[in-house]
């Protein structure tokens, strides 16, 4: 049998899930109580796991790099999560969010995964509003919905601007019932630096405490990584400053596949960059496309007379501007998914139509949404005949109400009113739909060991839309991991308790502790930061919004070079007994500068534009689709997963065909 | 700008602590106030020293793990943010910010500017939840209408970031306004009436237990809060808190 085996249950896709759960084996509540799981990682996915495994009895230890399990960054998601409850009655159903998560995903997804994931949305929902998860509601105190890019209906669910940390907080909740149960430890502040394996099983990881320094052993029957995306390896990106790959990572170097490292999504809406200080970007949600209108100046004049402050964005006509995505693609305007969406925010400012000092910007324009909403209002309330004045201010508490958590932050980052003028935006990284490959059972290519959320590679495909982050971050968590992990651990409810003084914890401890030792002892010439800005630089340049043969190619060799120099000059200040923010960079820069070679090398070999992934070798040349990506699914509808061979550059290329048996396969036309 | 920076220095919980002087120069008036402190940090490690340990995260006012007591106020002069997002353009050339701690006996300093809150975790684990377990069979999200007042209400209670400014703010260093707005949360929805009783009595006890001192309604909690979380919170709380021993 092949090890890319992706173990996908027979049957018809629409009962896969259900058979599946029927016939796999459980158990026994007595036996839970022998079971030990770690889990490395608190957000959605690795928050709801825990409290899930541990409200099902197992023994649960937590690990998180923060001080607490409700800091990790899935917080920061904002616009919402969804979920087909086809409760605004606009044609919603399991099939059609299937549908669109695979077509979204440019057709590079599991089928079976993705059915589920659609399957399992709705029970998110419910289980999250019986959390206490104060949903955003209509006026008949029903759920209310909006909508995201690349769909037609409105199925995302919503807490104002800060759907992430309900959701979150609703995790951890649950987390915290558990921990005062006794069945969560909490290890905050912990880093975790390796897995161990004992005869080719996942027994545990070696984690090192964050505030005393102090290198510890945890075995368990099994592991799972939910620590995020890498999406930091381009230093800059709307990932927090901790995010990091190391888990995910160290996992590659003992075994587990890495998969599609080079579909990242760059998210076009977010603050454009001001500096060379600048320390992270800052994402505006998605959801403000639903009313703001993209656009910049039709001439080049204007561009000009704009950058030099002669001219305001809000004194130019409407036939002065280019509403270039309402243009180019009429069916789905403001709405495109995202890839897309950047892609042309690129192709406009590339073309020299950048709206700010930088050149890259574009203008996200509210006033039409804020006319039409005062005019609706001014309607709504019986004022007849309403003065332009009256109309704004009536327009302008809708936005408000809607996004006002989002135009303060702005204002507060940006220093400019977006009531009274178009924000800015462009396209930044935010996500990474590549990561950890898994089977069905959500199993890395390591026995025991799992990997849920963004940090595996499953449900997005080439490109994930708005609004399914949260959704498979959770439903990993809550209803896919707690079944799939039982039917592996029914396996082990005779091994008993796994020692850590085995020459495998031995081995693994002695390699981190090494690591370390070299990282303080080493006393070079430049900051850990140094080598991250200079990798991130190389990243985004040469594997960012487009790709060619020559750049790749570059970045490879580059970004071995600074690899090495980085061993030899980098510097690390203080000891490694004590809370050093430096050693804890060091170690996942370490980790970045080996992840961004494989990226390369897998972008390389991705001789196609899918998704996230755009090669400029690949487009259409003609028609109506001329000069949009050119997906080839004769010779790539598969996932690639390299297995870890000793330097990024010689890992080995393994092939896991995509089938589709639901979804015929198209052009991705929002025209 | 040119700015000096007066910084709380203590290598570890042990330790004692005192203010240390630094300069920083050429600081741009958009950058934030964390990019600041990399600006210094880096300064500091070029020159072989130890760079300021400080909590930080996401960098977008929401992660709650940034903190920092700047020139006499939690997360410094502006209204309605975190440390993380306050920009320098808040300062002038020439300034002296003064940067400690949140202090608090509930909140002992780990290391220079980083501080220990897990007290308010373990208020969350004696009762921050509804005991509902995971399933695929709990009832369908819309079964029971929420008015959307009381939705949007207990909205802005949960918007509170857990990052303690309310403690550092308050002269006796209590945290009613965190333990008010979680407790308030799920009094204002029908899901979280069931073990209201339970809930208030437990996290009251907890919080106690921790050290944080009481509420004298001076009101500096919610000014200081980067999330606007309103006093009203406090006193739904003691409403709660009263009922629940009344009824026992």
């Amino acid at each position: 049998m092949s090890v890319l085996d992706s173990k996908v249950p027979k049957g018809p896709l629409k009962t896969k899930w259900t058979d599946y759960k029927n016939h796999i084996d459980l158990v026994n509540p007595a036996n839970k109580r022998n079971i030990d799981v770690i889990v490395v990682g608190t957000g959605l996915a690795g928050g709801s796991a825990a409290a899930t495994l541990a409200e099902l009895g197992y023994n649960v230890k937590t690990f998180c790099y923060q001080d607490s399990p409700r800091r990790a960054h899935s917080i920061a998601a904002q616009g919402g999560i969804n979920a087909a409850k086809n409760y605004q009655g606009d044609g919603d159903s399991t099939y059609r969010l299937f549908y669109d998560t695979v077509k979204g995903g440019d057709y590079r997804s599991r089928e079976a995964n993705v059915y589920r994931l659609a399957e399992v949305s709705a029970n998110i929902i419910d289980q999250c509003v019986a959390q206490g998860v104060p949903f955003a509601r209509d006026y008949g105190g029903l759920l209310d919905n909006r909508s995201f890019g690349g769909v037609l209906v409105s199925r995302t669910f919503y807490a104002k601007g800060q759907t992430g940390q309900q959701l979150l907080l609703g995790a951890y909740s649950a987390m915290n019932r558990q921990i005062a149960r006794g069945k969560i430890t909490p290890f905050n502040r912990h880093e975790m630096l390796d897995v161990v394996k004992v005869n080719g099983k996942a027994r545990g990881i070696i984690a090192r405490n964050l505030v005393t320094g102090e290198i510890e052993r945890h075995s368990a029957h099994a592991v799972v990584i939910a620590s995020g995306g890498y999406g930091n390896v381009y230093f800059l990106s709307t990932n927090a400053m901790g995010s990091n790959a190391t888990a995910a990572w160290k996992i590659h170097k003992k075994g587990a596949f890495f998969a599609n490292p080079c579909y990242t999504q760059i998210h076009p809406t977010c603050i454009p960059r001001s500096g060379d200080y600048q320390s992270k970007l800052t994402l505006m949600s998605e959801s403000l496309r639903n009313d703001g209108r993209i656009w910049v100046p039709k001439n080049m004049e204007d561009v000009m007379a704009i950058r030099e402050g002669k001219k305001k964005p809000t004194d130019l006509s409407e036939d002065e501007r280019d509403y270039y995505l309402e243009r180019r693609y009429p069916a789905f305007g403001n709405l495109v998914p995202r890839d897309v969406a950047s892609r042309a925010a690129k192709e406009r400012c590339d073309a020299g139509y950048g709206v700010n000092a930088t050149g890259e910007a574009v203008y996200l324009d509210f006033a039409s949404a804020i006319e039409r909403y005062g005019i609706e209002q001014a309607k709504i309330h019986n004022i007849t005949n309403a003065s332009a004045d009256k109309i704004y201010e009536l327009g302008a508490a809708i936005v408000k109400a809607k996004y006002g958590n989002l135009f303060q932050m702005y204002e507060k980052i940006v220093d400019q009113d977006p009531y009274k003028t178009p924000m800015m935006i462009y396209p930044a990284v935010h996500y990474t739909m590549g990561g950890v490959w898994v089977d069905y059972n959500l199993m890395t290519t390591v026995e025991g060991l799992y990997c849920i959320g963004e940090a595996n590679f499953s449900d997005h495909g080439a490109n994930r839309l708005g609004a399914s982050a949260l959704m498979q971050g959770l439903a990993d968590g809550y209803f896919v991991l707690p079944y799939t992990i039982g039917d592996y651990l029914s396996h082990e409810i005779r091994t008993g308790k796994i020692a850590t003084d085995t020459p495998e914890f031995d081995a693994a401890e002695k390699e981190v502790t090494d690591k370390i030792n070299f990282f303080v002892n080493n006393k070079g010439s430049h900051s850990v930061d140094y080598y991250h800005k200079k990798l991130g630089n190389i990243m985004w340049e040469k594997c960012g919004m487009s790709r060619n043969a020559k750049g790749l190619k570059e970045a490879m060799s580059e970004i071995k070079a600074l690899r090495e120099d980085f061993y030899k000059n980098v510097s690390v200040p203080g000891t490694a007994t004590e809370l050093n923010a430096e050693l804890e960079k060091a170690g996942r820069v370490a980790d970045f500068l080996e992840l961004g070679e494989l990226f390369a090398k897998d972008a390389l070999a991705r001789e196609e534009s899918c998704g996230g992934h755009f090669r400029e070798e690949s487009v259409e040349l003609g028609g109506e689709q001329e000069g949009e990506a050119k997906r080839n699914d004769v010779d790539f509808a598969f996932v690639s997963a390299w297995e870890y061979k000793g330097e990024p550059g010689d890992a080995v290329l393994h092939k896991e065909q995509l089938e589709f048996n639901e979804i015929e396969l198209k052009q991705r036309s929002y025209k | 700008m040119n700015l000096t920076l007066k910084i709380w220095r203590q290598s570890n919980a042990q330790a004692k602590g005192k203010m240390v002087d630094y300069k920083v120069t050429e600081i741009s008036e958009h950058m934030s106030f964390l990019e600041m402190m990399d600006v210094l940090n880096e300064q500091l490690i070029n020159k072989g020293e130890e760079p300021v340990a400080f909590d930080h995260d996401c960098r977008e006012g929401i992660c709650g793990m940034c903190s920092m007591f700047i020139n006499g106020e939690a997360h410094g002069p502006d209204r309605g943010v975190t440390t993380c997002q306050l920009h320098m353009r808040m300062f002038k050339d020439g300034d002296t910010i003064t940067i400690e701690p949140f202090r608090a006996k509930a909140f002992p300093v780990i290391k220079d500017l980083v501080v220990d809150r897990s007290s308010f975790d373990r208020i969350q684990h004696a009762g921050g939840y509804i005991s509902v377990n995971t399933s695929g069979n709990t009832q369908d999200a819309n079964s029971i209408p929420i008015s959307k007042y009381a939705a949007d209400e207990a909205m802005d209670a949960a918007t509170c970031i857990g990052c303690g400014a309310c403690v550092a703010s308050c002269k006796n260093a209590s945290a009613m306004l965190f333990v008010g707005a979680k407790v308030s949360q799920y009094a204002l929805l029908p899901q979280g009436r069931i073990e209201a009783v339970d809930r208030v009595q437990n996290m009251v006890a907890q919080m106690d237990l921790e050290g944080f001192g009481n509420c004298t309604n001076t009101g500096a909690c919610e000014v200081e809060c980067p999330k606007g979380i309103s006093l009203e919170n406090i006193a739904r709380m003691n409403r709660e808190f009263l009922s629940a021993n009344v009824k026992g």
